[in-house]
């Protein structure tokens, strides 16, 4: 996984609450491969009318915020679904960190697991980094060593789980590091036999 | 190992049980107990492949058809062959791994949060993952139950682990005895108005007091359903008698003594007297009303007597703007009433609202009455289908005009091509309301069973009350 330490890059306001897993990948593009990419299906239904035609009034479709690889968005972004997919479509358009006040569990979590960083700002901050993108601000520094978050004068400070962060930074993936957990693995199975002698599904069932 | 000292929660109990490996940072390996798949873990069969790995633990992992399959035609040739892709996937990810598969064709078939329970998979003290948000449904028997991500079914399909921190601990009372007619989803709804979509955010709920206690299982599995929409990645209740009652004799459960022996356990995991929860909310269950969704979030839920908020009353930006945005998706106007709202369809099923109970409530509303509306109903699971065929509850949907179809996701996430039509508005037993989620352009009002039975004798959204009145 790419590690994240500091990102310079073009941020984009996205003033809407409970932006669920639904809108970020609606449930018909999820029968493609990775392979095929997601970031054409990213909020596709907010992006695009019924034609297919990009909305013009909608924020990623504004011609200065091509290449956009910050959002900043309010309150319960990602909630909903498990789906990783809805990381896929904005990892694969090109997005590198959310920035909201509060976000799905699960969403969260797959983020970090794509090497995505879910920044947490509290509601004035992200009212405040809102109203400077609508200013006209574009460029916006995202530094996850200082957790901080700079755009134009303005620079606030964000939150991630601590061990979220480490990952992110290492660029750490997860199974490795279980693999070399084999033998704790080995012990814990064996004890809990013993324990916990009804966690076994009954044969045959 | 003991990893809190002290009086410890219904959560701590089951946490502490799996931790294999401690971490300084606070990272948690934890071993896990059930693996469930569906169709859409394909991504994490790729990525197993493209390491060359095998499955772990094929005897803990449980394949289930649900999230695509059809629900009017079960041939598999006769239907879009995108779809069938989906299901042909996990049938071939299930038989290379040599993994225990609830087909199309099994007689245990149906929604993966239905099935479980059912078959007795599902156990107290379990810690049980799923690649499905829906998956805190388990939490019902005192299981700690979570929706994961497609890299996280990867790794406990590798490893039957995962790395997790301990999230905090927060107790949602509810007491009192809940009016006539009311049930789980009336008070799950009502949870989620009052704490918000996300006000259990990094918790794990359980849901305490009298008027859960008197909750039967299928009412228990509706509550922890509805856990993730508050936020919540896992909601559980403590392991009761009723809990004990359900299980005895279900397939997968222990048998015999070996029973005896694991309901003694599991009678042991209710929070301790004086354990601390990190946020306490209590709840009137004598005040709650039936509860139905006017907007496009699960938090946007009132009492059926009251009408669409105007969002220039509204405190804050965000929350105005929310409430101009939804009612504009949903074609609604400030102020008006509830039941004033006309409906197109209706749908009962979901892993929310698809048990047999379920069943039962919709057709004590729709018995001898016809339905003003087109509707579907899609039982949980091949074993509800059968149970409510048997009690007759099936001539009463088909008489009231309602179609009576096969098990599966169905209509709640229109995966399997069963759709609300664009602009077409639906009262829906399910989880989400969110935009477009039962179709592009699909407006959802999310209730209980019997509310979803009252729309369709009226049209409208409409008190299920008096349409109840000398009945039952």
């Amino acid at each position: 996984m790419e590690a994240f330490t500091k990102l310079n890059g073009m941020a984009c306001p996205l003033p809407l609450s409970s932006v669920d897993t639904d809108q970020l990948i609606p449930a018909r593009f999820m029968k493609r491969s990775r392979a095929e990419g997601y970031g054409g299906f990213l909020l596709h239904d907010l992006r695009f009318d019924e034609a297919g035609a990009p909305r013009p009034d909608f924020p990623l479709n504004a011609p200065e915020r091509a290449g956009a690889q910050v959002i900043v968005a309010r309150r319960n972004f990602g909630s909903g679904s498990s789906r990783e997919a809805a990381v896929y479509a904005l990892v694969d358009y090109g997005i590198r960190c959310v920035i909201a006040p509060s976000f799905g569990d699960i969403f969260a979590s797959n983020a970090v697991n794509n090497g995505l960083l879910p920044a947490k700002v509290t509601e004035a901050d992200g009212e405040s980094l809102i109203a400077a993108l609508e200013d006209g601000a574009h460029d916006m520094l995202v530094d996850l060593e200082d957790c901080r978050i700079v755009v134009g004068n303005l620079s606030v400070p964000f939150t991630v789980d601590p061990v979220w962060r480490t990952k992110l930074l290492n660029g750490w993936d997860d199974i490795d590091l279980t693999m070399s957990q084999a033998d704790a693995i080995k012990a814990f199975v064996a004890a809990d036999v013993q324990a916990r002698p009804w966690a076994m599904p009954r044969r045959g069932g | 190992m003991a990893l809190v000292a002290g009086p410890r929660a219904l959560f701590d109990k089951v946490w502490d049980a799996h931790v294999v490996v401690q971490r300084e940072d606070g990272q948690n390996l934890l071993w896990i107990d059930r693996h469930f798949l569906h169709e859409g873990s394909f991504h994490a069969f790729d990525k197993l492949k493209g390491r060359g790995a095998e499955v772990a633990r094929p005897d803990l992992t449980f394949g289930i058809e649900d999230h695509y399959v059809p629900t009017r035609v079960r041939d598999l040739a006769k239907i879009d062959p995108a779809i069938r892709d989906m299901i042909e996937r996990l049938r071939g990810n299930a038989s290379r791994h040599h993994l225990k598969l609830f087909g199309l064709d099994d007689p245990g078939q149906g929604i993966v949060h239905v099935v479980g329970p059912e078959q007795g998979l599902t156990l107290p003290g379990l810690t049980i993952v799923c690649g499905d948000s829906h998956t805190a449904t388990h939490g019902a028997f005192g299981a700690l139950a979570f929706g994961i991500g497609a890299s996280e079914v990867a790794h406990v399909l590798m490893t039957q682990t995962l790395w997790q921190k301990r999230p905090k601990r927060m107790r949602i009372n509810v007491d009192g005895k809940l009016a006539p007619g009311i049930v789980a989803k009336d008070i799950a709804l009502s949870i989620i108005a009052a704490i918000g979509a996300d006000g259990a955010a990094g918790h794990a709920m359980e849901y305490a007091g009298s008027s859960v206690r008197a909750l039967s299982m299928e009412g228990r599995l509706t509550l922890c359903n509805l856990s993730i929409e508050a936020g919540g990645r896992c909601g559980m209740v403590a392991p009761d008698e009723t809990t004990i009652a359900y299980l005895r004799g279900r397939p997968f459960a222990p048998q015999g003594a070996d029973f005896d022996r694991a309901a003694a356990d599991w009678l042991a995991l209710a929070s301790d007297a004086d354990a601390v929860f990190d946020k306490e909310v209590s709840l009137d269950g004598s005040g709650i009303a039936p509860i139905v969704t006017w907007g496009t979030s699960p938090e946007d839920a009132l009492p059926i007597t009251m009408a669409v908020p105007d969002p220039d009353k509204a405190g804050d930006p965000g929350r105005a703007a929310h409430i101009r945005d939804a009612i504009d998706y949903m074609g609604l106007k400030p102020g008006q009433k509830l039941t004033d709202i006309r409906v197109d369809r209706i749908f009962i099923g979901s892993c929310t609202n698809s048990r047999i109970e379920d069943m039962r409530a919709a057709a004590a509303v729709l018995a001898g009455r016809k339905a003003q509306v087109p509707g579907l109903v899609s039982p949980g699971s091949a074993q509800v289908k059968r149970q409510a065929e048997e009690e007759g509850l099936d001539r009463i949907f088909t008489a009231a005009g309602l179609e009576w179809v096969d098990s599966g996701c169905s209509m709640c996430v229109g995966m399997n091509g069963d759709l609300v039509a664009p602009g077409e508005r639906c009262a829906s037993t399910t989880n989400r309301n969110f935009r477009g989620r039962q179709g592009p352009g699909s407006r959802t009002h999310l209730m209980s069973p019997a509310m979803a039975a009252a729309a369709a004798v009226t049209g409208h959204l409409t008190d299920m009350r008096p349409l109840l009145k000398g009945r039952n």
